[in-house]
């Protein structure tokens, strides 16, 4: 459907413009407070602007409290949950290309695992890892979330439609079988790999029940667990609080707009119509 | 020889992937089906003897127990008003970029997708200063138009409304993407015969748009109800399930009973609960679906 003239345009245009500034509402005042005095910030009426632009809460997040070693623990964990998607592209290759014994039954696993909802599997997965006795450490917050059973399908999807005389050339040639994973199929395979680096990455970052669970020190603690700790012993301090969401969202929301490309592109590479 | 050296080959591909799932996702089905029949609490996870195999009781004593239920109750309110709210609100997002050029629409896709990249605990805290009851912007905001001060998370029920809105606001940027590739996939020439034939805008959309969305509308239904019935971060970093457990939902109370109060195998049964009513809300929703088709 097309539009009939440019009184419509404005219209629609008028009407995303809103929109979009009511969607941006609370980025915009997150930023703006994070600036202001806390004085400021609890005075009615509200300034819009900080009247005095002031960077000391975020000084304070990296002095007096911890976000130092909460941003390295969860660059940590962002960068192992990469790592993950490694094995799930792997994996998604082994299912889409390879005959082997026992491909239906593991494929079904895979399959299971993807419809069942995460409640269900909370309790006793930290029971394993109490098992382990990996709780409280850093391997026990990485390991239940570093393999994703709805990105093996999705990438499993996309990797049957790689011809195999392709992967019989190279193999013809010479090329051993991890040469042809890394040389040949990752680079095809960049559209959907592409998308699944930025989910993954944003949410390794974003990432909050398992390192709740399993953190006991803080100095094990990733950003969100941190803020939320933040949230609760300064209940007060909405200023400190709106600069350490700042340093929460803003990484994510630049890293989003430069790739936002390939993730729009994403979905119409899955095929959803 | 080397027929067989080729035969390890897949496995070393599939191999670590399938064994950390195995491990970390598909033992714990198995494992909270087994737990959900036991009495499992701290107790008997340092020691195994005092575990006993109770039954069917962990099922019995939830719907006995009012908290229970009270969530069971707040999880259909966000399903009944969420669903029906993120869905509509996605579609005509995407009706609207779908009218612009292409430069427009992109820099409004990247505004309406910002808050679906978004962590939750911080927008807990944004969301939390802006419905402050005495501070908060929103409430200031109303006071300028003579609305007096709302206890946005103050009241049991305006709460979940609270809750439900920021819940929107989150999560329109996935569907609002899929309705955009599927409104973009609909040949032109559909549209032109339509004008051909005289039919007004209101015919086009019901007898074109919507149809040929069709597919699309049944996934995003599908998957944002299913989201809906999982609804727990929100309640949990805002309320907490308060007040008086009036944001609880089935999840949040599944995350208490664990991990609160280290009762396993009472919160591993509810688990299933909710696991069942999410399987028959998507197999109705497939009922519906197949009806539609043979009609």
């Amino acid at each position: 459907m097309k539009l009939k003239n440019n009184f419509e345009r404005t219209v629609v245009v008028l009407l995303l413009v809103i929109g979009g500034l009511l969607v941006s509402i609370p980025f915009i005042w997150m930023i703006l407070s994070s600036f202001k005095r806390e004085i400021e910030v609890i005075s009615i009426p509200p300034t819009f602007f900080p009247v005095e632009p002031i960077f000391s809460h975020y000084i304070r997040l990296f002095t007096e409290l911890d976000f130092g070693v909460y941003l390295v623990n969860t660059l940590i964990i962002v960068f192992f949950s990469m790592f993950g998607l490694l094995l799930n592209t792997m994996a998604g290759y082994g299912f889409g290309k390879f005959h082997f014994r026992g491909k239906e039954v593991w494929f079904s696993i895979v399959l299971v695992t993807m419809m069942i909802p995460g409640q269900v599997t909370m309790i006793p997965t930290y029971l394993i890892i109490n098992g382990m006795g990996l709780t409280n450490t850093m391997p026990g917050i990485i390991l239940p979330g570093l393999i994703a059973a709805f990105n093996i399908f999705l990438i499993r999807q996309f990797m049957v439609t790689i011809p195999d005389d392709l992967i019989e050339a190279a193999r013809l040639d010479g090329a051993g079988e991890m040469r042809i994973f890394f040389r040949l199929i990752l680079p095809l395979a960049k559209p959907i790999v592409a998308v699944q680096a930025i989910l993954t990455f944003i949410a390794g970052w974003n990432s909050f029940i398992w390192p709740l669970i399993i953190a006991n020190d803080q100095s094990l603690y990733t950003l969100s667990v941190g803020l939320s700790l933040l949230k609760d012993e300064n209940a007060t301090s909405y200023a400190l609080q709106m600069a350490g969401s700042s340093i929460m969202v803003i990484p994510i929301l630049i890293i989003f707009v430069i790739f936002q490309k390939y993730i729009i592109e994403g979905f119409n590479v899955s095929g959803i119509k | 020889m080397n027929k067989k050296k080729l035969n390890l080959i897949p496995y070393i591909f599939i191999g670590p992937a399938v064994l950390l799932l195995f491990v970390f996702t598909f033992m714990p089905i198995l494992l909270a089906l087994v737990i959900s029949f036991t009495n499992l609490n701290l107790t008997g996870l340092a020691d195994f003897s005092t575990i006993d195999f109770i039954g069917f009781d962990n099922f019995v004593r939830l719907f006995q127990d009012d908290v229970f239920i009270q969530s069971i109750g707040n999880t259909l309110f966000y399903v009944i008003i969420g669903v029906p709210l993120a869905v509509g609100s996605s579609l005509i997002i995407a009706l609207l970029l779908n009218f612009v050029s292409n430069w427009l629409s992109t820099f409004f896709r990247v505004i309406f997708y910002m808050p679906s990249v978004t962590n939750i605990v911080a927008i807990a805290v944004i969301w939390g200063f802006l419905y402050n009851q005495n501070y908060g912007l929103f409430n200031y905001l109303l006071s300028v138009i003579n609305v007096g001060s709302v206890p946005w998370l103050e009241d049991p029920m305006i709460a979940k409304l609270s809750l439900i809105l920021m819940a929107v606001w989150k999560s329109n940027g996935i569907s609002m993407l899929i309705f955009l590739a599927a409104l973009r996939s609909i040949p032109t020439i559909y549209y032109e015969a339509a004008d051909i034939d005289g039919a007004n805008r209101w015919q086009k959309f019901t007898k074109i748009t919507l149809p040929s969305m069709s597919f699309a509308t049944f996934f995003v239904v599908v998957t944002t109800l299913i989201g809906w019935f999982q609804f727990f971060e929100e309640p949990f970093v805002m309320t907490d399930g308060g007040p008086l457990n009036g944001t609880n939902s089935i999840a949040l109370f599944i995350y208490q009973e664990g991990f609160q109060y280290n009762e396993f195998g009472y919160g591993a049964a509810a688990s299933f609960v909710l696991f069942v009513i999410i399987i028959i809300a998507t197999l109705i929703q497939f009922k519906f679906r197949n009806k539609d088709q043979t009609l």
